[in-house]
């Protein structure tokens, strides 16, 4: 990993609540060099038949990465700020492992390339001190970068949550999800 | 001049619209720019900060600009994709004229220029001076408005000049003048920062001013009520406090019911009141019957709720009301607004920080666009051209003799039926697709076939363009330097990036030679945008709209100077009437009596269902840009029906069931989409489609008396499933408004 310069206060904040569907972080996110035109982040619609409401998926960005845990070929790497990095090309053998075993559903394999792909939280800008492009653009600010305290100190009837329940699998992320008060876990049956 | 050339398949295929998207490794330059340039979205009137990186004078990309106050970097998906825009495939790179049996053929501009000004001169002399008309629009900037009130006035010396605010604020304009004497959002939305309550009445704001989102929740999270009326679950409505879906019509009804619970609990600010308003005796007079059982059968909503959103209101120390064209698009369009009017003056909470009120404008220029002499009743300033005094102060500086400039003309759509009375035969139009864009549009180009000559200026061969005789390849937002003022009252910088591409020209180049070769150069004599600016300080000074103290410096240097400012040293006004000083000839703001009235076609036996329309997220306007952006056609491809299930039960109506909707002026078919997100007894199409796709094929060109705005939000319809499940064809294809 080359040197960087992230601020480590920093975190990812997700409210859902606050999703208005735009599509404006896919937008952005495509924008990327890397990326090449494909976003890594998803907007959908939760039932549309019976409700505007929309969710995004983005890389959570877990502590102990379990896409990078079933990689045969070592490609998935971590970094010193705990971003979850898409698979070193030299390495991936496109065999879908980590598609297949991320609980959040989210490396995708780019078919063409026959390689995975993923969010690697915008590493060209937030390892120069920006903010990912897809929590710059987000109009309604469902996709929040910035430091725990400020979020905190913002949005007090919510709190951010990186603790989820899988089972019996316990998956701790870098990004936050934000809960109703009170809540400490997300426990996904 | 006639129907179209050729088949309207081979103009789509010369001309488009065709979809662009970025190459998959960006635009050349893309990750290496030459440079950045400080300017603003090209779409809605949040006119949202934006970098467009350039590269060998080709946009390549946008970067987020940070610094900007109102977004700081935010953006929806059209302002993330209007890079797109530039170095599209359909971009016209030299003026067209019109051949028959052929399509179009590149011409020069000395033939373009000499062609037009004959047909103008011939038309002119032979059916008077306002039998040519102008149309023009407020994506332009200031100075373009400007420039194209003088033009049509001093050049062209017709009456006949307006533009597509009359589809947009008009009746908000006209509401605003009446009660406050002026024509401007009351606060900046700083101020809606710490509102305990917010009213959302017709306004879309997550998908057509998204940006405008962030404002909302943070006044939320300081624990603001929100309270949205909407016949739809918009975005914004899903999570509000209270969300009071109205029944299309309804509004005026709503506001007045509330009202008269202000009173009987005595919501009151009565030293406002007293003070500083008049009329309010007669205003209470008008909704003294609207009861609770009244209202819940006029709006639909559930008597409770408008209790509850009255209560919220009435009880809150500060507040902010917005409106949008969802109560603005009405044959008493005029009326909804005043009743919005009257619940803030009733309490008093206007003038005062975080006490707002306002429209929210919907085009990028719509605030300043409507400010300097580009509606058929106005001069610069927001002045009356019916008024002697400003008749006179604008003739000084425009350097003509009053007598020379013409009187009041026809609104927009008020020109249609005078083409279909034969009174216009000429047209010129510049920013602005009203075949896309005004009701009952059958009506629209069976009038554009009519015109004996018809000039289009734009940058892509839209709809409307379909049918010129001449075709002229204008500018780009990003090809022109100039102002826009915001939909808080904010004059922002708009900072040419690079120049027109091929042989299209800059559009204020375009008018200059036209005026010139009508003889009267001399006066459309501006070397740079900033001249005309500046020639606009002088005009509007003394005006409503006073420009007059903002400068070029001034604007770049604190990113935007909120008018009025009238003069060098002050800095702008971002909160009016903080010394309650209104506008209007007694110097107090105006309750307005607003009784209830239908809609001006309600639902029967024959036509049972109410039809309202509105946008997307995806689209902007009548798409003549957005529809050629591939990203944003694919995020919504096609309009489709929203009905409730309830509704469509009754039809034996399934999801993508293709449904034709008649109504009393044409029919189309449109795939349904079944959804509990809207009224049970109203149907919504979006609108920024074309040809075979467009709702306002059966929408209702009835206007407000006022404000001559179309009744777009509410006409009758019928439902006819056929049977057959809307087509991939149809939905990959629509983009091209196709017959």
């Amino acid at each position: 990993m080359p040197e960087t310069n992230y601020d480590h206060d920093m975190a990812f904040f997700v409210d859902m609540q606050r999703c208005i569907g735009c599509h404006a972080c896919e937008m952005a996110c495509a924008e990327c060099e890397t990326n090449g035109q494909e976003s890594m982040i998803h907007v959908n619609y939760v039932n549309r038949a019976v409700s505007t409401q929309t969710t995004v998926q983005v890389c959570m960005h877990c502590e102990d990465p379990t896409c990078a845990n079933v990689c045969p070929a070592d490609a998935i790497h971590q970094d010193d700020f705990g971003v979850v990095h898409t698979a070193d090309t030299a390495r991936c053998i496109g065999c879908s492992n980590c598609v297949l075993a991320y609980p959040f559903g989210v490396p995708k394999k780019a078919e063409k390339a026959e390689l995975m792909m993923k969010c690697n939280m915008c590493y060209d800008r937030t390892s120069a001190g920006k903010k990912p492009m897809c929590a710059t653009v987000c109009p309604s600010q469902a996709l929040y970068y910035g430091t725990r305290r400020e979020i905190e100190e913002m949005r007090p009837d919510s709190v951010p949550v990186n603790s989820f329940l899988f089972g019996e699998q316990e998956v701790n992320t870098k990004v936050f999800i934000m809960m109703p008060g009170g809540t400490h876990r997300l426990v996904v049956e | 001049m006639a129907k179209l050339p050729v088949s309207v398949d081979k103009i789509i295929e010369k001309y488009g619209p065709h979809k662009a998207y970025a190459p998959q490794v960006g635009f050349h330059g893309a990750h290496e720019p030459d440079k950045l340039v400080k300017t603003h979205c090209c779409y809605c009137g949040m006119q949202c900060g934006i970098q467009l990186k350039v590269k060998d004078n080709k946009i390549a990309g946008f970067e987020p600009w940070m610094e900007f106050p109102f977004n700081e970097g935010r953006l929806c998906p059209k302002g993330v994709q209007r890079y797109v825009q530039n170095n599209h495939p359909d971009r016209l790179l030299s003026s067209l004229q019109r051949v028959e049996g052929v399509g179009f053929e590149p011409i020069s501009w000395e033939h373009a220029m000499s062609r037009t000004v004959n047909e103008i001169q011939r038309i002119q002399k032979e059916y008077g001076h306002d039998a040519f008309a102008m149309l023009s629009g407020v994506s332009l900037t200031n100075e373009k408005s400007y420039m194209i009130g003088k033009f049509a006035r001093v050049a062209l010396k017709t009456a006949n000049l307006d533009y597509n605010g009359r589809l947009c604020m008009v009746s908000a304009g006209g509401g605003n003048k009446k009660a406050f004497g002026l024509d401007r959002t009351s606060n900046s939305w700083a101020d809606l920062k710490y509102a305990e309550v917010i009213i959302v009445a017709g306004a879309n704001i997550s998908e057509t001013f998204p940006t405008l989102t962030h404002y909302i929740w943070q006044a939320r999270d300081k624990g603001a009520k929100l309270i949205v009326v909407d016949p739809r679950m918009t975005p914004i409505a899903r999570t509000a406090d209270l969300h009071l879906p109205i029944i299309p019509g309804g509004d005026s009804a709503l506001f007045g019911a509330m009202l008269k619970i202000l009173v009987d609990n005595d919501w009151l600010d009565h030293d406002f009141i007293q003070n500083h308003t008049a009329g309010f005796e007669e205003t209470i007079e008008a909704v003294k019957d609207y009861d609770l059982d009244w209202a819940q059968e006029k709006t639909g909503i559930d008597k409770s709720l408008i209790y509850e959103a009255a209560r919220l209101w009435g009880q809150a120390k500060t507040s902010f009301l917005l409106h949008a064209r969802g109560i603005e698009h009405h044959t008493k369009g005029v009326d909804n607004v005043l009743s919005c009017i009257n619940l803030v003056l009733a309490t008093g909470r206007i003038g005062k920080p975080y006490c707002g009120y306002g429209t929210i404008t919907g085009q990028g220029n719509g605030q300043g666009g409507r400010e300097h002499g580009h509606k058929c009743d106005q001069l610069p300033g927001n002045r009356d051209i019916t008024n002697p005094e400003h008749r006179r102060y604008i003739a000084g500086v425009w350097e003509i003799d009053e007598k020379d400039m013409p009187g009041k003309g026809l609104t927009a759509y008020e020109q249609i039926d005078a083409i279909h009375r034969g009174e216009i035969k000429g047209m010129i139009s510049i920013c602005f697709n009203p075949l896309v864009s005004l009701p009952n549009n059958n009506y629209v180009r069976e009038a554009l076939e009519k015109l004996e000559f018809y000039i289009c200026i734009d940058t892509f061969l839209c709809e409307t363009a379909r049918y010129a005789d001449i075709v002229m390849a204008g500018s780009l937002h990003e090809e022109e330097e100039g102002t826009v003022t915001t939909a808080e009252g904010r004059v922002v910088k708009i900072n040419q990036a690079v120049t027109p591409p091929g042989d299209a020209r800059k559009d204020g180049e375009i008018l200059m030679e036209i005026a010139a070769r009508l003889g009267e150069g001399d006066k459309f004599s501006f070397p740079s945008s900033e001249d005309i600016f500046n020639e606009l300080r002088v005009a509007s000074k003394g005006g409503t709209a006073d420009y007059y103290g903002i400068t070029y410096k001034k604007v770049e240097e604190n990113m935007g100077i909120f008018w009025p400012c009238p003069s060098l040293d002050h800095p702008g006004t971002p909160r009016l009437w903080e010394d309650r000083k209104f506008k209007t000839p007694d110097g107090k703001a105006h309750f307005n009596p607003v009784r209830y009235r239908p809609a001006s076609e309600i639902t029967d036996e024959e036509f049972p269902v109410v039809l309202t329309t509105g946008r997307v997220v995806s689209q902007y306007l009548s798409g003549t840009s957005t529809r050629r952006i591939g990203k944003l056609i694919d995020q919504y491809p096609e309009p489709l029906l929203e009905i409730h299930p309830k509704l469509a039960a009754r039809y034996g109506i399934e999801d993508r069931d293709l449904i034709r909707v008649k109504t009393r002026r044409g029919e189309a078919e449109f795939p349904a989409q079944v959804v509990e997100t809207i009224r049970e007894d109203t149907v919504f199409i979006p609108y920024h489609w074309g040809g075979k796709h467009s709702a306002n094929q059966l929408t209702i060109g009835n206007l407000d008396p006022v404000s001559k705005i179309p009744e777009f939000k509410v006409c009758a319809c019928q439902l006819y499933p056929t049977g057959r499940k809307g087509s991939e064809t149809l939905r990959e294809t629509a983009y091209q408004s196709g017959y």
